[in-house]
């Protein structure tokens, strides 16, 4: 038995429910014609557990509007939901289950990038769909592209690439650049010193073990460089803890804070002082300008009680694509909806956003735009209204030519 | 230079005092029962989140000396129901049952109080700066190494000078003789695991005000207190004492240097005093091994 | 324990063969009967690359009587060596597990040389700290093992037997038949050696290690030993993980790791043979089945390590064996 959207929600369910269904043989209720099987794979638990959670909601919100209208190809959705725990060999041994034992016909994930990648030679090998709503590295649509692989978030690169501009725009051209270790602070860090070196820059950067609680060594050492604007590369927990001792050692009076990319989810986990600098949203709430976001976010917000996030959006335009892509093919087969997906715009109700939003046919990621703007406490008494939107880059625009990421697409024969 | 590495020996100190009071906890447990506490990072969460729930209704100060006291009482009532059944077995059954329990109270985290981070406001008054010059010292930070001073020396007090202390203390030494002499070695280990409790919820609450609260709040404070104790010498408090703050500085002062090798620079220490001193800074011979 | 050592690794040979005779019939016919009752090879896969870390582990725990916490430090290394192998030297199986296996299997014996003077908790304690080390230079070193996101980029190779081609690249069933086969020789090896004379040392030891010291037996040096073999094996597992999901990462090192690896053992019954293969098909299949259920899955795991240990302490096969354990 797997979760599925269209019976019941994730999660809290009493022991004995689930000695109920431990007990029972899986049965599938026969309901005329076999309905769509989604399989999505994401770290539920785990340090990534608050992104992976709003995803998973925007795709069964998304599964449960369209059940009530058409499904997709006129069959009903189903969504299974397995959770990778944040480790490789479960999410990979998950996607093995979903493609062998319950027949998915398309799979989502994961958070992490590292596990979409190992789920995605998984899928490739299968011939089975795949869709990576929100698993950053570049190499995923880039060296390591895949025909039957898209992406719906945006790349790290990508990220950098439109808050450079504007941070140097508005504040100066001398960074400092505090950075996690490991592939994707670098391939981050690598991104904003490309622009920036562009624009005529300068930098200095550190970098520091991922999981870092105490910044102030770091701190001390960019005080005495006296930067334009102080670059907070860091991710999750490490991320907050380093806008909160940036705001405690009075440094926003020198110097201001920036950064890639930010998350609905962690400013809810900082505290109000230090709730500041300039960063980049994959998506938000707020565009007066695009009357479809308005009455998303007033349906979302009923039929879910929250605000939605770029996470739950991601998840959302996952489900939407299949639809759309299938409904283009005329069929859920691998090869087909890839082929279909490609180039494929999103009509307004699901892009949510100004401009053309599509598949790019090089590289396999969505052409989203990104929007850069500064955090600050909420305005008025609307806990989300933490975040005000200074300019929407396009996503083409920072993504640079196909050329440049890598990816050499090779089709199936 | 000079300036850099003296304030970073500072630091270091103020982030040993930390692992020190987590270390300790451990310890204690460890000595007399001879159970590895694999959920005390969890005790910490627990604490932090406790203080979390009670902010509102009786302020942070409340909080900090309410919250230790509820994660103590937490602690006993776990160590009658479950840690008890399994002293003077094989510890690997000490260490399945910790390492349960500290999958079920992660779980519980997450459940209640939801898989997102939360902020702990902590009194304005804390937040601030010494002085300009000193823009990197918080008031918090000071307040975090007084309350750990505070603890640290209430803990040697309590052992040194109160009836349970120089219990505890003697059955660390001899728990047969302990008993033979007539004190109730099960309600004994029983206080000692709460006071162990007490100094993580403790942990958990400065914690909360530092880092913030997420179920997996405590799991990275683990390991560095599992190597305080390794390095200090296992049985002796003293030991764990200078083995958190060793960690410590040695975390800091390589910030200086190699920022990138901070985390690892802690596992180094605990193999070269494996190597050359294998029974720890203070550890005694034949203790535990 | 009451009970002679020998007995109680082999309760009475004709139940020892039946009980082998079954558990090798349920292995073999595992694609037949396992998509029937709701499973996927992958899960039989995991099962045996669990098991035989399991029963890898339980040579220390359950017949020398040694509670080491940091297994899957042994495990993570045989995945990093393979793969690295594989990526790096040459697209070859066989020599990739070898590399595994070497390398698990020298860091295992270097660290044992530290550590085989400590006992109990401490023991534990300091395989678990060392895990971490290891844990820790797999996550820190980006250029070599991909740090944090995990070493990506080979994929297991077709056998090549001289005179024909086994392609457990592509085909699901044939790597299942693989992974049996190392699965088989390796467990056979594993018999060997506990009916050797060395492998009744090592249960002499575990009953009582004062009374074999004064029979002049070098218990360190025995430990030392049992521990070395225990980690190459348990490194060999590891490479298998490595190539079931052509993909090595930190967490295959991560002290959570070696806890269910702990967990397995005990569960099954650490004095019986196939005590942690027994566990380890619980587990898997318990957490694959929970996790798909309720995304509170870690609560039902917890509890399952504090059922096991305060009410079936002797595992599953202990009890029923009705012997062995406490």
């Amino acid at each position: 038995m797997t979760q599925t959207a269209t019976t019941h929600g994730l999660g809290r369910r009493t022991m004995l429910q689930t000695a109920l269904v431990l007990a029972a043989p899986p049965i599938i209720s026969a309901r005329g014609e076999t309905p769509v099987r989604i399989g999505m794979v994401d770290p539920l638990t785990g340090i990534l557990s608050a992104l992976a959670a709003s995803e998973v909601e925007g795709a069964r919100y998304a599964v449960g509007r369209l059940n009530k209208k058409n499904g997709i190809l006129g069959r009903q959705i189903e969504l299974l939901v397995e959770d990778s725990a944040n480790d490789v060999g479960t999410g990979v041994q998950k996607t093995h289950k979903l493609i062998e034992r319950d027949k998915v016909d398309v799979i989502f994930g994961d958070v992490n990038s590292g596990i979409a990648y190992a789920m995605s030679q998984v899928t490739n090998e299968a011939k089975v769909f795949h869709i990576v709503p929100g698993g950053h590295t570049d190499p995923i649509t880039g060296t390591d592209c895949k025909w039957n692989v898209f992406r719906i978030c945006n790349t790290t690169s990508m990220d950098a690439a439109a808050t450079t501009g504007e941070l140097v725009r508005r504040f100066g051209k001398k960074f400092f650049f505090i950075t996690p270790d490991y592939a994707y602070g670098h391939t981050l860090q690598d991104a904003f010193i490309k622009r920036l070196k562009a624009l005529g820059g300068e930098y200095e950067a550190e970098q520091l073990p991922i999981n870092t609680a105490d910044f102030s060594a770091t701190l001390i050492k960019a005080k005495a460089y006296k930067p334009n604007v102080l670059l907070n590369n860091m991710g999750g927990l490490a991320q907050i803890n380093c806008m909160k001792q940036f705001t405690q050692f009075g440094m926003e009076r020198e110097m201001h804070l920036g950064g890639a990319l930010f998350e609905l989810e962690t400013i809810r986990a900082v505290p109000r002082e230090a709730q500041a600098g300039t960063w980049a949203m994959e998506w938000w709430w707020e565009q007066p300008d695009v009357p479809e976001v308005g009455a998303f976010v007033a349906d979302f917000r009923k039929a879910t009680g929250k605000t939605p996030s770029a996470r739950h959006w991601f998840g959302m335009v996952a489900v939407e694509s299949v639809r759309l892509a299938a409904e283009k093919a005329g069929s859920l087969d691998g090869p087909k909806l890839s082929l279909a997906m490609e180039d494929m715009a999103l009509p307004p109700e699901v892009a949510l956003q100004p401009g053309r939003i599509f598949y790019r046919a090089g590289d396999h990621e969505l052409m989203a735009n990104i929007f850069v703007g500064d955090a600050h406490p909420p305005a008025g008494n609307n806990p989300d209204a933490v975040f005000t939107v200074t300019s929407v880059v396009p996503g083409e625009k920072a993504a640079g030519p196909v050329a440049d990421t890598g990816c050499k697409m090779v089709h199936p024969a | 230079m000079f300036q850099l590495v003296l304030f970073n020996v500072t630091n270091g100190l103020i982030i040993g005092a930390f692992y020190v009071l987590m270390a300790l906890g451990l310890s204690l447990i460890l000595n007399l029962s001879n159970v590895i506490n694999f959920a005390h990072g969890n005790f910490l969460a627990l604490g932090g989140y406790m203080a979390f729930v009670l902010t509102p209704y009786i302020g942070f100060w409340g909080a900090l000396l309410v919250s230790p006291l509820l994660t103590a009482l937490f602690g006993f009532v776990i160590e009658r129901l479950m840690i008890r059944r399994v002293y003077g077995r094989d510890p690997v059954y000490s260490l399945l049952l910790t390492f349960g329990l500290a999958f079920i109270m992660q779980d519980a985290c997450r459940y209640i109080w939801g898989p997102n981070g939360l902020p702990m406001n902590v009194p304005d008054l804390l937040a601030q700066p010494l002085t300009a010059d000193l823009f990197f010292i918080t008031w918090y930070r000071i307040f975090m190494v007084a309350i750990v001073i505070v603890a640290v020396a209430g803990l040697f007090a309590f052992l040194r000078y109160t009836r349970v202390g120089i219990r505890i203390r003697a059955g660390t030494l001899d728990l047969d003789t302990v008993n033979a002499l007539g004190v109730n070695v099960g309600m004994l280990r029983s206080l000692n695991f709460a006071v162990g409790s007490l100094l993580a919820g403790l942990a958990g609450v400065l914690a909360a005000g530092q880092i913030g609260l997420n179920p997996n709040m405590g799991d990275d404070l683990l390991m560095p207190s599992f190597i305080a104790i390794i390095v200090g010498g296992v049985g002796s408090l003293t030991g764990t004492l200078l083995g958190g703050l060793l960690i410590g500085v040695a975390a800091a002062l390589t910030t200086v240097v190699w920022p990138a090798a901070s985390e690892a620079v802690i596992y180094v220490i605990m193999l070269v005093v494996l190597v050359v001193r294998p029974r720890g800074l203070l550890g005694e011979e034949g203790m535990l091994t | 324990m009451s009970v002679t050592t020998a007995d109680a690794v082999r309760p009475l040979p004709g139940r020892r063969w039946l009980t082998a005779a079954i558990v090798w019939a349920l292995l073999l016919s595992v694609p037949a009967w396992l998509p029937m009752l709701g499973g996927y090879t992958a899960l039989a896969a995991r099962v045996l690359v669990l098991g035989l870390a399991a029963m890898s582990f339980n040579l220390l725990l359950g017949f020398t009587g040694v509670m080491s916490f940091g297994h899957a430090a042994y495990f993570g290394l045989g995945a990093y060596g393979a793969g690295l192998t594989l990526k790096y030297l040459a697209a070859s199986t066989p020599l990739a597990m070898l590399m595994g296996v070497l390398l698990g299997g020298v860091a295992g014996t270097l660290f044992g040389l530290l550590i085989v003077r400590r006992r109990g908790v401490y023991f534990a304690m300091v395989t678990v700290a060392f895990g971490q080390i290891a844990f820790y230079i797999a996550y820190s070193w980006n250029d070599l093992t991909g740090g944090y996101d995990g070493l990506r980029g080979f994929t297991r190779a077709p056998l090549d037997l001289g005179f024909a081609t086994i392609d457990i690249a592509n085909n699901d069933i044939a790597f299942y038949y693989f992974l049996l086969a190392v699965f088989a020789v390796a467990t056979g090896l594993q018999g060997l050696l506990l009916a050797s004379p060395f492998g009744r040392t090592l249960l002499a030891i575990r009953e009582n290690e004062r009374r074999a010291r004064f029979l002049g037996i070098p218990i360190e040096r025995h430990i030392w030993m049992s521990f070395s073999i225990s980690c190459a094996f348990t490194a060999l597992a590891g490479a298998l993980y490595a190539l079931l999901n052509n993909f090595a990462d930190p967490m295959g090192l991560h002290y959570t790791l070696s806890g269910e690896i702990v967990i397995m053992a005990v569960m099954g019954g650490m004095r019986a043979f196939w005590g942690p293969l027994v566990g380890a098909t619980l587990f898997v299949v318990a957490q694959d089945y929970i996790s798909s259920i309720t995304v509170n899955w870690m609560s039902f795991v917890g509890l399952i390590f504090v059922l096991v240990v305060l009410f079936f302490p002797r595992g599953l096969l202990g009890m029923l064996q009705g012997r062995g354990g406490r």
